[in-house]
C-alpha cells in the first residue's frame, strides 16, 4: 500500500479506527485538538460514536461506559487534561476495562506551556492515579509508529484487560510524515468479551465495579492485577538498539528525542567516538534487560539519558543499569527541544568525565 | 388468588439500607417498572457513589459502578454505543447535584436518551450525615451543626427546576415516598420515564424524595412526616417537563 502524508494526530486516529475503535470521547486542549476534530468527522463515517464531552473527567468516564459495554473506545488529551482523567483511569484499571488513552505531552507543571515535553513519564508509567495499578505505555517516535502503536494498543488492551496509554511528546502532535496505513480490521475478528455489560439478565448478569470493600476480596483482586502486570512485563517489553556492540557511550531516549539522539550517535561516530543508542518502545513494561545487557558489555563506559524533562525515565535507566556503569542525564524543559549539537556536546563531556574518574 | 411477590428484576441479596430508609422502595419501583415493560433482558444500570453504591448487588441486570458523580457520563458512553438497550442511572443528591453537577447538566443538555433516577434525601448518608447540596435551610448536618445557614452555606439546589431551563430534556418530574399514595405516583413517574426512553424520546429524569431517619435523627414515621411536610416545601412535587403532553 502506498504511503500517504499524515499529521501525527491523524495517524493516531487512523491506527485506532483501523483496529476497531468505534467510540471516541474527547475535550479540546492544545496540542491534540486535531484528534477530536478528525474523530468527529471519521467516527460517523465508520458507524462509530463521537461525543465532545463537557470535560476530560466526563470523557474518560464515557470511555468507562462504552468500553465496559464491550466497544473499543479511546480518549485523547494533553498533560493537564490527562491529570484530570487520572481518577477515571484508576477506576478503569481496577474494573479491568480495556481502552486506549492518548497523551500528547506538553510542558508542565500546572498549565505549563503548549510546546512539546516529556514531563508525564512518572504519571504514565508509575500508575498516575490512586492505588496500585499500571498501564501499558507505548512511546511512538514517528507518525508511522503513532499509527502502528495505536493500532496495537487496542489488541494489548483487550488481551490483558488493561488500559493502554499512547504517550507521545508534543512533536507527534505537530509533525507530518509519510505513513503506510494498516488495512481496516474486520470487527468480526475481534474476540468476544464475555465480561462486557452489554445487557444481560438474571444469572447471566455482569457487573463492572471497582469497589471491593472486603479486604479479603480486594487483596486477591490487586494480586491478580499484579500477576497480569508481571505477565505483560514478561511478554511485551520492546526496545530498539543500534551500534551498541563496541560502544563506549550509549545514548538513550524515548519518543521523538530518541530520533534526535540517533542523529547525535551518527555525528559522534563521524568524529571517531564509539557511540551507541538504546530506545525503549514500551515505557511500561520498561525493557530493563536490554539496558542490563548493554551495561554488562566491557566497552561501555557511560550512558547518557536525554529527555525533555528534569529527569524521569533516567530513574528506570539507572535501576536497569543497576550501578554497573555511570548514567548521566541531559534534559530540556519549558517546551524547549534539544538538538543534535547539544547532545553531541553532552556526550563528549560525559565520556570525558568518566575517563577522568578512571 | 393474587400473591404479593418480589420482582425478578431484584436479586435475593439482602439490602444494606438503614431501617426506615426508602431507598429500598425506590429500588423496587425501578425494578418492577423495568420488568413490567419487559425490558429486563436489554437493561444496563449505573450505580453511584453514596448510599446506593451497592445497587449493583440488587438490580438483577448488567450493572456498572461509576466514579462519584460520573454516572451520566458512563451512561452516555454505553447508550451512544448500544442505543437499543435500556440504560438507567441511579444517583443520590451529593453524587448528582454536587460533585456530578457538570455531568448531570451536560447529559441533560445533550438530551441523552437515558433515564436518571435522582434520590434526594437532603443529606450525605453513606459518609455519616454531612450537608448536601439539597440540605434544607435550617436543617442540621454534621458539617452545619446549628442548621444550614444561607449566609455561610448557601441555598439548596432544585435540580428539576434547573434542568427544566434546558431545551433537550423530554420528561422531568419530582415525586416523593412518604405515603402509599405518593409511592404509587412515584412508580407511575418512573415507569413513564423508562417507557419514554424505550420509545427513543430522549432524556428522562425523576427526582424522588427519600427519607434518612438515621442522619435526620428521627424515628422512621417522623422522617416520613418530615419529608411530606417540610421537604416538599423546598422541593415542590410535580411535572416540570413532559413533552408528550406539550408541557415545556
Amino acid at each position: 500500500m502506498a504511503k500517504i502524508l499524515l499529521h501525527g494526530t491523524e495517524a493516531i486516529c487512523e491506527g485506532a479506527i483501523r483496529n476497531g475503535c468505534r467510540a471516541f470521547f474527547g475535550y479540546p486542549i492544545t496540542p491534540q485538538n486535531e484528534v477530536p476534530e478528525y474523530m468527529s468527522v471519521k467516527m460517523p463515517q465508520v458507524g462509530g460514536v463521537f461525543v465532545q464531552a463537557e470535560s476530560e473527567v466526563a470523557a474518560i468516564n464515557m470511555v468507562y461506559g462504552a468500553a465496559g459495554a464491550g466497544i473499543r473506545a479511546m480518549t485523547s488529551s494533553s498533560s493537564p487534561g490527562v491529570s484530570l482523567k487520572q481518577e477515571g483511569i484508576s477506576y478503569i484499571a481496577c474494573a479491568r476495562i480495556p481502552c486506549v488513552i492518548v497523551n500528547i505531552m506538553r510542558a508542565g507543571p500546572g498549565l505549563g506551556g503548549i510546546l512539546p515535553a516529556q514531563g508525564d513519564y512518572f504519571q504514565a508509567t508509575k500508575g498516575g492515579g490512586h492505588g496500585d495499578y499500571r498501564l501499558i505505555v507505548l512511546s511512538p517516535s514517528s507518525a508511522q509508529e503513532a499509527c502502528d502503536f495505536t493500532y496495537r494498543a487496542f489488541d494489548l488492551a483487550d488481551r490483558y484487560r488493561v488500559p493502554v496509554m499512547l504517550l507521545a511528546d508534543g512533536m507527534i502532535g505537530q509533525l507530518m510524515e509519510p505513513v503506510e496505513l494498516p488495512p481496516m480490521r474486520d470487527l468480526r475478528d475481534i474476540p468476544e468479551k464475555d465480561w462486557a455489560t452489554s445487557g444481560h439478565y438474571g444469572k447471566d448478569r455482569r457487573v463492572l465495579n471497582s469497589l471491593l470493600i472486603d479486604p479479603e476480596v480486594l487483596e486477591p483482586h490487586v494480586n491478580a492485577l499484579k500477576r497480569t502486570y508481571d505477565e505483560i512485563a514478561a511478554n511485551e517489553c520492546v526496545a530498539e538498539s543500534m551500534l551498541t556492540e563496541d560502544a563506549e557511550i550509549v545514548l538513550t531516549a524515548y519518543g521523538t528525542v530518541a530520533r534526535i539522539c540517533k542523529s547525535a550517535v551518527q555525528a559522534l561516530r563521524k568524529q571517531g567516538v564509539k557511540a551507541g543508542w538504546v530506545r525503549p518502545v514500551t515505557l511500561f513494561p520498561f525493557p530493563a534487560e536490554t539496558y542490563a545487557k548493554v551495561a554488562a558489555q566491557k566497552s561501555v563506559k557511560v550512558f547518557l539519558d536525554v529527555e525533555l524533562s528534569l529527569g524521569q525515565m533516567v530513574e528506570d535507566v539507572r535501576l536497569s543499569v543497576n550501578g554497573r556503569k555511570p548514567v548521566r542525564f541531559y534534559g530540556r524543559t519549558g517546551g524547549n527541544i534539544t538538538d543534535e549539537r547539544e547532545i553531541v556536546q553532552e556526550a563528549l563531556q560525559a565520556l570525558a568525565s568518566v575517563k577522568e574518574e578512571q | 388468588m393474587k400473591t404479593f411477590t418480589k420482582t425478578k428484576m431484584l436479586t435475593d441479596a439482602p439490602m444494606h439500607y438503614c431501617p426506615g430508609c426508602t431507598h429500598g422502595i425506590v429500588h423496587r419501583l425501578v425494578a418492577e417498572s423495568i420488568e413490567e415493560l419487559g425490558l429486563q433482558e436489554k437493561c444496563i444500570g449505573i450505580a453511584p457513589v453514596g448510599c446506593a453504591v451497592f445497587a449493583y448487588d440488587y438490580f438483577n441486570c448488567d450493572m456498572q459502578e461509576a466514579a462519584h458523580g460520573r454516572a451520566p457520563a458512563v451512561a452516555t458512553g454505553i447508550k451512544r454505543c448500544l442505543p437499543d438497550r435500556l440504560v438507567f442511572v441511579y444517583q443520590g443528591d451529593g453524587d448528582l447535584a454536587s460533585i456530578g453537577m457538570a455531568e448531570t447538566v451536560h447529559a441533560a443538555a445533550r438530551g441523552e436518551n437515558i433515564t436518571i433516577i435522582f434520590i434526594n434525601n437532603s443529606i450525605y448518608g453513606m459518609t455519616g450525615g454531612q450537608m448536601a447540596p439539597t440540605t434544607l435551610i435550617g436543617q442540621k448536618a454534621t458539617t452545619c451543626q446549628k442548621g444550614r445557614d444561607p449566609s455561610v452555606n448557601g441555598y439548596p439546589i432544585r435540580v428539576c427546576e434547573l434542568l427544566a431551563t434546558l431545551d433537550a430534556p423530554y420528561y422531568i418530574e419530582r415525586v416523593a415516598t412518604h405515603d402509599v399514595k405518593h409511592v404509587l405516583a412515584a412508580k407511575r413517574a418512573i415507569k413513564k420515564a423508562l417507557q419514554f426512553q424505550a420509545e427513543g424520546r430522549g432524556y428522562s429524569f425523576v427526582e424522588v424524595l427519600v427519607s434518612c431517619p438515621t442522619n435526620w435523627h428521627m424515628a422512621p414515621v417522623d422522617a416520613l412526616r418530615f419529608m411530606g411536610e417540610e421537604c416538599t416545601k423546598t422541593f415542590p412535587l410535580g411535572v416540570y417537563r413532559d413533552k408528550s403532553e406539550g408541557k415545556i
